[in-house]
């Protein structure tokens, strides 16, 4: 459950540009291929956001789809989990988007 | 809270806080662009990591696999095996407990034990402070022993040279379809328990497509860590680490 000390990190990054204000939304970007679970971030925001500037703050998460290039024939490739096949039948693929876990854009009080 | 039709205006006067920003019409709330990575603290702190071992010339390789699979039997046996031609030392990552930390210094090896609480992973700040405390020799070889576990740890960097992977034979040959994160990140996996392959339904060749599906490049070495099989290519492997040279820091 890693998704507890990566939520951690979300409320300390948050709360370093509060600045001693209040925050009133952060939006996190959580790729399908980032290896972390959306829904478990949000089971662990309220708790970590405790007592903290973000504590109220409404967590709106983006779902980047994952995307990767064959490199066999340079077909783009969509991707569901971390990894896949192209329809050339080649496994090997460079991944374009989908492994993003930043946090974007913060509205503050 | 920011409304969702509100009149939003971007301007260019400075509020002390730097970065781009806008307001709501009412001048409530003030959006902010952050664009910063969860991860970004231990990333940096694991290029520290790596600096402060290449400018050591120490070479860390960072093991990683499900409780069970064998790591410590194998690192008993590795450090004894080759304590004789370069320094070993050894970071053991658990919840709770120091049992593995003494069975590496019962093997002759010193060995510092983190315990990482609620915590199912090591991360680079927790290395940081073993490698300072153990002090390892120039030309040695760090061993960090993560906490077993196939999932988390596949995202934390340590400042490793390289993730081995360890997984075993009972534990079914669907786990890199199963885990593909980890065989991801790892550059090799050892393959223990082979001497139970006669005993337990385990598919060597299903197994060794699941790698190949989720990363191509990666190397298995089957081995028995109790028995000592295959062992002789992981010391050939290590070898050729220790002989690369370390990679500075970014």
């Amino acid at each position: 459950m890693h998704e507890l000390g990566i939520t951690q990190e979300v409320v300390a990054i948050a709360e370093e540009h509060a600045k001693g204000q209040r925050i009133a939304r952060v939006v996190l970007e959580i790729g399908k291929l980032s290896g972390v679970f959306p829904d478990a971030v949000r089971f662990c925001f309220e708790l970590c956001a405790e007592g903290t500037a973000v504590e109220g703050a409404k967590l709106e998460i983006v779902e980047t789809p994952g995307r990767a290039r064959c490199r066999a024939c340079n077909n783009e490739v969509p991707l569901e989990k971390p990894f896949g096949e192209c329809s050339c039948g080649c496994t090997d693929l460079e991944w374009l988007a989908g492994d993003e876990l930043r946090v974007r854009e913060l509205e503050i009080i | 809270m920011c409304k969702p039709n509100a009149d939003e205006h971007s301007h260019s006067h400075h509020h002390g806080n730097g970065h781009p920003h806008t307001h709501d019409a009412e001048g409530q709330t003030t959006r902010v662009r952050v664009e910063r990575d969860v991860l970004d603290k231990n990333d940096r702190l694991a290029e520290y990591n790596r600096g402060w071992l290449a400018g050591r010339s120490v070479l860390a390789l960072n093991l990683v696999s499900s409780p069970g699979a064998g790591k410590t039997t194998l690192l008993e046996r590795t450090v004894r095996d080759l304590a004789a031609e370069f320094p070993v030392s050894v970071i053991e990552g658990d919840q709770e407990t120091d049992r593995d930390a003494q069975r590496i210094r019962a093997a002759g090896c010193r060995a510092i034990q983190i315990n990482t609480g609620v915590a199912c992973h090591l991360d680079a700040s927790m290395v940081a402070r073993a490698l300072s405390e153990l002090a390892p020799v120039s030309g040695s070889v760090v061993f960090v022993e993560n906490v077993g576990n196939l999932v988390c740890p596949a995202l934390f960097d340590l400042g490793e040279r390289a993730k081995v992977v360890v997984c075993s034979v009972p534990e079914g040959d669907d786990k890199p379809l199963k885990y593909p994160h980890m065989f991801r990140a790892g550059e090799i996996v050892l393959l223990n328990k082979m001497d139970l392959l006669a005993h337990v339904p385990f598919n060597l060749d299903r197994f060794l497509d699941g790698v190949r599906a989720v990363n191509s490049e990666l190397r298995v070495i089957p081995i028995s860590a109790l028995h000592g099989d295959g062992l002789a290519d992981w010391y050939d492997w290590i070898r050729d680490q220790v002989a690369r040279p370390q990679r500075a820091a970014i």
